[in-house]
């Protein structure tokens, strides 16, 4: 099919998984800023996700499908367009007449970003890494209230779950942690100032009427994306945030 | 002696074209696909006739020496294109375009060509439209018209400024179609150098790879050339530094008749020469002439003086004042040597004093900046960028170059030379013009020949060659003809001259400009016959080619189309010399009414004058083809 | 251009220029100094000016593209200081004039360098992968004679001049020069809008972006990722906007495609 095999066609599939994947990290940040709340709000979340079985299992196949398309897409156009270029020697002088430096760092906040997931998914779900601050190491968390979803209780009072919340301020509060997932998500806000400006082009949605709009909206976007996250690490750091036990 | 048989057929004029199509022989369409044909160029002509043939079914295989049939000349044309379409419901119809077509020609052409041109204009619109021409429009969805000078109704269809282009691409993307459905084998950066005839057939010709220098010989039932014009014998002209005599010239050299060599048209509104690095001058649309007013300033001492501050008083809106009816839309033969006339009198502009104003200060007061912006930018932006002065601020200065050729090889009514099977087209043909074109005529005509007449009149050649005649390309005639080419070659690059092949083509120019240009004389003529041969002697003593046949070898290149463009330059000047009248673009300063326009000879001169090649360094014989006006009267051409 | 009023004064400047004696050969810069550059003069007249003085000296001279020098064959096609087509916006090579330049300026003058432009020689490039394209559906198929009066399909003031804006492209090249990917989008979208948007071109519109879309893609283009450097160094600036709807286009026809298989069997055209 198209899709698969064309140019426009594996642009077309980064760009939709790109909004599902956007779609993801959006939801995710909201739920992570839980953590400025009382601790039953992010432990009760974080239950209420690892609660849904089936469906979190789905969830999780959309993303990891999402994640490997996007990026095999991406590596396939990559390897195309250095081809693209020749064989032969490139311009002796370098110029650029507007491509921002976000296009032209896709790559490099793209593979950066992946980097950063596994390591991720390391730290705090698979727990691989900083094994002693994991969530099943730590003590476990008794819910002081109910937890709600849209008016639904989803958790109850008294329920004992994994205590979330000071895994994640514990992660945070070694420096190193804390900056790497501070650069990566600048370089991610980096990839998306990019990115949705981009996606919008190649669904064939955008225009000079509204294209100066978008940019910034691009921009508003991901500025509020980059403090929102920033807030988490810097405020563990700093130690605004302290953790349970 | 050649024969020239016009092959005009009988009958009212509104009917010959109508009966001749049905009277002309036709290949049976399984036969069409035996033949094959070379057609060379891809302008207008060319890649009209190249597609037209293909869907008829002949195998065709089309040559050209640029990279991409896109690039023909014909890509400049600007300003638009005539059709007699009456969509303006201006009193407009096919009798009125023939009769300005002819009258603007100064009664130099034939009246039958010129009818069927005017005929088949309406179809030209249709069919490009049809293509995706985007023609401008009115809001209402309809097509838009603008007047162009030699006319008093508007019937010139325009794309912006870039009529040619479209069009062009209009008839490159049918060339291409047909490419790509295997219809036309594709040539690029091939150009023809000799045409092979065989037992007085045009039946084939010879080729250079411009990339890899492999000259090859290709065979076929008939031969097309819409190889252009040649006003670039006058090196500096408005067509396309590449555009040249070459095809046509070789063409010549193996009997096809040139005819009317000395009918060049001067262009009134073009940027003026800067320096002498120059290569090549821009021309400013005609069109610019619908809303522009032309003058110089009365005095001869304020011709240095800025325009603004020159009192309305003290200008001199010369066409307006000599001719009341057309104004600034007069033809460009006369508006040209008006300015010529202003700039003799010491009141041209600009620091050459070779200048005149065109002045749109009116039309921006009527229409505001943003209108004429619309009607004009991309030509403002030209001006801008060539002079670093904006004309919505200041009025242009333009004054006349050479823009276009009437003159070249001989054809029949069917288009056919009188070297059988080969057929010319477009404007390396003599044959709609007259002495001078209108604007927005040649664009026309290109496409008339390529979609409308030759799909017909090939037919009746080919139906009188055997399917599967073609000669071999083996046989003595082509070998002799490779041997003539790979040797010219062979002679440049061993010539041990010091200067480049430039050097030669702006002397010829400025050869050609001083003593052939927009006015003429005997004595000018005369000794611009000494100068050139003299040139010519020079040039192949002293030329210097770098490089090899085996490559890429632009000096090559050009070293070839120079050598031809100083012996066209000859035969111009010969030509100009025997025709002891004035007439179109034309002007022998000898004769000419009391008010400077032109004075026709019609007891000695309503013909054709088609000369044949006698061999090298030999005077070439002038033939004759008599313009027998049945319908229409010969009469003195006024604008007044 | 730089709208700045000429100094007649001459002035010298320092060309490195890329030399390649054939398509596989190696090439390398080679300088030259001119020292009677006019600020009047044209770029391409200034080599002029340079080959004839090559020339003189027994040395061959630089093999550059041109044809029109008037900015519409599109046949022109340096970089010139790493932009296509030198500065100036909206210009091709033949319109950059040297009053751009000043006393003692060094320019280095290379081809339009991508795969699918494989250098023939020195500055001249071979493009024909753009008439592949072409042949591959850039077209409306309407044979000479078979068109109805061209006043019978109306077509909206708006259509008429955005497709005039997509066809202007004098297919340079220079998109393809320009963007860090190779890519030929530009062209290719300003061809598929231009005839996308008229009436008449509505019959083989899914074909024609079908077709030349996987015609560009196996000629080694590379794919866009949105950069606009294309429509920046474009000599008739065309709007990135008609990627965007190729794009669209493109997605439709390939989705209606999906689903008419059947419809193609029984005799339907594409459309
Ligand atoms: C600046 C300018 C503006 C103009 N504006 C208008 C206008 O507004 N309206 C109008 O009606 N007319 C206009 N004209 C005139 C008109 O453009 C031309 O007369 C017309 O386009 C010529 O078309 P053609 O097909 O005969 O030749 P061209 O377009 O010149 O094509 C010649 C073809 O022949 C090929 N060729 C030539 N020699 C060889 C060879 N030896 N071997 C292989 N191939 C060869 C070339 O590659 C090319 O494909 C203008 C002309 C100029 C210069
Ligand atoms: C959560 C993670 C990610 C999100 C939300 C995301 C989002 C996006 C979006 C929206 C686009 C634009 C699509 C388009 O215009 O067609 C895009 C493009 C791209 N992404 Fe990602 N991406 C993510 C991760 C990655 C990763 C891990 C890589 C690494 C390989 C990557 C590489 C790219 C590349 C190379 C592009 C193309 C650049 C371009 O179109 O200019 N992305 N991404
Ligand atoms: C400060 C920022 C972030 C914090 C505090 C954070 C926190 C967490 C936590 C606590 C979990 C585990 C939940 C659990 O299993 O109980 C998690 C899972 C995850 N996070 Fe983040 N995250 C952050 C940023 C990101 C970013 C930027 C991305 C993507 C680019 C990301 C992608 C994921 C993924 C894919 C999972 C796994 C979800 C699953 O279980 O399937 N996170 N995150
Ligand atoms: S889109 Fe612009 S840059 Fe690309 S080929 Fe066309 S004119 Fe040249
Ligand atoms: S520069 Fe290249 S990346 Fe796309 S928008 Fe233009 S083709
Ligand atoms: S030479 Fe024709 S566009 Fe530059």
């Amino acid at each position: 099919m198209n899709l698969f095999s064309s140019s426009i066609g594996r642009k077309i599939l980064m760009a939709v998984t790109g909004v599902v994947l956007i779609g993801f990290v959006t939801g995710h940040l909201i739920g992570n800023l839980q953590i400025f709340q009382e601790p039953d709000h992010i432990n009760g979340y974080a239950h209420f996700l690892q609660s849904l079985g089936p469906a979190l299992w789905i969830a999780r196949i959309i993303l990891l499908v999402c994640v490997v398309l996007h990026i095999w897409a991406a590596t396939a156009l990559t390897l195309e367009n250095a081809a693209a270029r020749g064989s032969g020697p490139r311009y002796s002088v370098k110029h650029t007449i507007r491509a921002t430096l976000a296009s032209r760092m896709m790559r490099w906040t793209g593979y950066i970003v992946l980097a950063f997931i596994l390591y991720h998914l390391a730290h705090f779900t698979l727990g691989l890494a900083q094994r002693d601050t994991f969530k099943t190491v730590l003590p476990s968390y008794v819910m002081t209230g109910d937890y709600h979803v849209m008016g639904l209780t989803v958790v109850t009072q008294d329920t004992e779950v994994h205590d979330v919340y000071s895994m994640v301020i514990r992660g945070f509060q070694q420096p190193v942690v804390a900056v790497f997932y501070i650069v990566a998500i600048g370089l991610l806000s980096l990839h998306l100032l990019h990115g949705i400006d981009s996606l919008f082009q190649t669904l064939g949605l955008r225009s000079a009427k509204w294209s100066g709009c978008l940019r910034k909206v691009a921009l508003v976007f991901c500025a509020l994306y980059f403090l929102g996250n920033l807030l988490i690490p810097a405020a563990a750091l700093l130690g605004y945030l302290q953790p349970l036990s | 002696m050649a024969t020239l048989d016009s092959k005009i057929p009988a009958g009212p004029l509104a009917e010959k074209w109508r009966k001749h199509k049905v009277d002309m022989k036709l290949v049976n369409p399984a036969n069409k696909r035996k033949y094959e044909v070379i057609v060379v160029g891809a302008g207008l002509a060319g890649a009209s006739a190249a597609s037209s043939l293909a869907d008829l079914g002949y195998k065709v295989k089309n040559f050209v020496f640029h990279d991409s049939p896109r690039r023909a000349h014909s890509i400049a044309a600007q300003g638009g294109i005539n059709a007699a379409k009456n969509y303006q419901n201006d009193g407009d119809s096919v009798y009125r375009l023939f009769y300005d077509t002819l009258k603007g020609g100064d009664y130099r052409a034939r009246e039958a060509n010129v009818h069927r041109l005017a005929e088949v204009s309406v179809n030209i619109i249709d069919q490009c439209a049809a293509l995706g021409v985007p023609f401008a429009r009115e809001y209402g969805g309809l097509l838009a018209n603008r007047s162009f000078g030699g006319a008093q109704v508007s019937r010139t269809f325009y794309a912006r400024g870039q009529t040619g282009q479209q069009l062009l691409l209009g008839a490159y993307s049918s060339l291409s179609r047909t490419v790509g459905q295997g219809l036309v084998e594709l040539h690029t950066h091939s150009e023809m150098l000799d045409l092979v005839v065989v037992d007085g057939h045009a039946k084939g010709i010879i080729v250079r790879d411009l990339i890899t220098g492999a000259i090859t010989r290709h065979s076929a039932d008939a031969v097309i050339l819409a190889t252009g014009g040649y006003g670039n014998v006058f090196n500096l002209a408005t067509y396309a530094r590449g555009s040249n005599t070459t095809a046509i010239w070789r063409a010549y050299k193996r009997g096809a008749c040139f005819a009317n060599p000395c009918y060049t048209q001067i262009h009134p509104t073009c940027i003026p020469v800067s320096g002498d690095y120059q290569s090549k001058l821009t021309l400013m649309s005609e069109s610019l002439r619908n809303d522009g007013r032309i003058w110089v300033p009365k005095k001869k001492e304020d011709r240095l003086k800025k325009p603004s501050e020159i009192p309305e008083a003290d200008r001199d809106y010369y066409l307006e004042r000599i001719y009341p009816s057309f104004g600034n839309l007069c033809p460009r033969d006369v508006a040209s040597r008006a300015a010529k006339r202003m700039c003799d009198e010491g009141r041209g502009v600009g620091e050459s004093g070779l200048g005149v104003y065109l002045d749109f200060a009116d039309a921006i007061n009527r229409l505001g900046e943003n209108g004429v912006r619309e009607r004009y930018g991309n030509l403002f932006d030209i001006y801008h960028e060539i002079t670093a002065e904006s004309a919505y601020k200041q009025p242009m200065r333009i004054y006349p170059a050479v823009h276009y050729t009437m003159g070249g090889l001989w054809v029949d009514y069917n288009l056919m030379s009188n070297v059988p099977g080969l057929f010319v087209l477009g404007e390396a043909n003599f044959s709609d013009h007259g002495a001078n074109r209108l604007g927005a005529s040649a664009l026309m005509q290109g496409l008339a020949d390529g979609y409308f007449v030759i799909p017909y009149t090939i037919g009746d050649y080919l139906a009188g060659q055997k399917p599967g005649s073609r000669p071999s390309t083996d046989r003595a005639e082509f070998k002799q003809a490779e041997e003539n080419v790979s040797s010219m070659n062979k002679r440049f690059l061993a010539s041990k001259g010091k200067e480049p092949v430039s050097h030669f083509h702006k002397r010829l120019g400025k050869i050609m400009w001083e003593h052939c240009g927009m006015a003429r004389t005997k004595a000018s003529l005369e000794e611009a016959l000494k100068l050139i041969p003299a040139l010519r002697e020079e040039f192949h003593a002293n030329v210097k080619v770098p490089g090899s046949a085996d490559t890429l070898n632009q000096s090559l290149e050009q070293a070839g189309r120079v050598a031809d463009f100083i012996e066209l330059g000859e035969l111009l000047c010969r030509d100009a010399l025997t025709r002891e009248e004035s007439c179109g673009g034309h002007f022998r300063e000898e004769h000419q009414w009391p008010d400077g326009e032109c004075k026709r000879d019609d007891e000695k001169f309503a013909h054709v004058a088609a000369w044949e090649f006698q061999g090298d360094g030999k005077t070439p014989l002038r033939n004759t083809e008599p313009l027998n006006y049945e319908f229409t009267k010969m009469s003195v051409r006024s604008y007044k | 251009m730089v709208a700045e009023k000429p100094s007649k004064k001459l002035f010298a400047v320092k060309l490195r220029v890329w030399r390649q004696a054939g398509p596989s050969a190696p090439g390398a810069f080679v300088e030259y100094s001119l020292n009677t550059v006019n600020p009047d003069m044209s770029f391409l007249e200034m080599l002029d000016v340079l080959n004839d003085d090559l020339t003189m000296k027994g040395e061959e001279p630089v093999a550059f593209a041109h044809d029109c020098r008037e900015g519409i064959c599109g046949t022109c096609s340096c970089t010139i200081n790493g932009k296509p087509h030198g500065p100036g916006q909206g210009v091709a090579t033949c319109q950059v004039y040297m009053r751009a330049y000043r006393d003692g300026d060094v320019i280095t003058i290379e081809p339009f360098r991508a795969k699918a432009f494989p250098i023939i020689k020195d500055l001249v490039v071979d493009r024909s992968a753009f008439d592949k394209i072409q042949q591959a559906g850039g077209y409306i198929t309407a044979r000479a004679g078979s068109a109805p009066d061209a006043n019978a399909i109306p077509v909206p003031k708006g259509d008429a001049d955005l497709a005039m804006d997509a066809a202007q492209c004098i297919g340079c090249g220079a998109c393809v020069a320009a963007c860090k990917n190779a890519s030929a989008m530009l062209f290719v979208a300003a061809k598929v809008g231009h005839l996308g948007v008229l009436p008449q071109g509505q019959a083989e519109r899914d074909r024609r972006v079908l077709a030349m879309v996987s015609t560009m893609d196996s000629l080694g283009f590379g794919s866009c990722t949105n950069q606009y450097e294309c429509s920046a160094a474009c000599p008739k600036l065309i709007s990135h906007d008609f990627i965007a709807r190729m794009n669209r286009d493109y997605m439709g026809a390939s989705f209606r495609q999906m689903f008419k298989a059947e419809a193609a069997s029984t005799g339907g055209g594409a459309g």
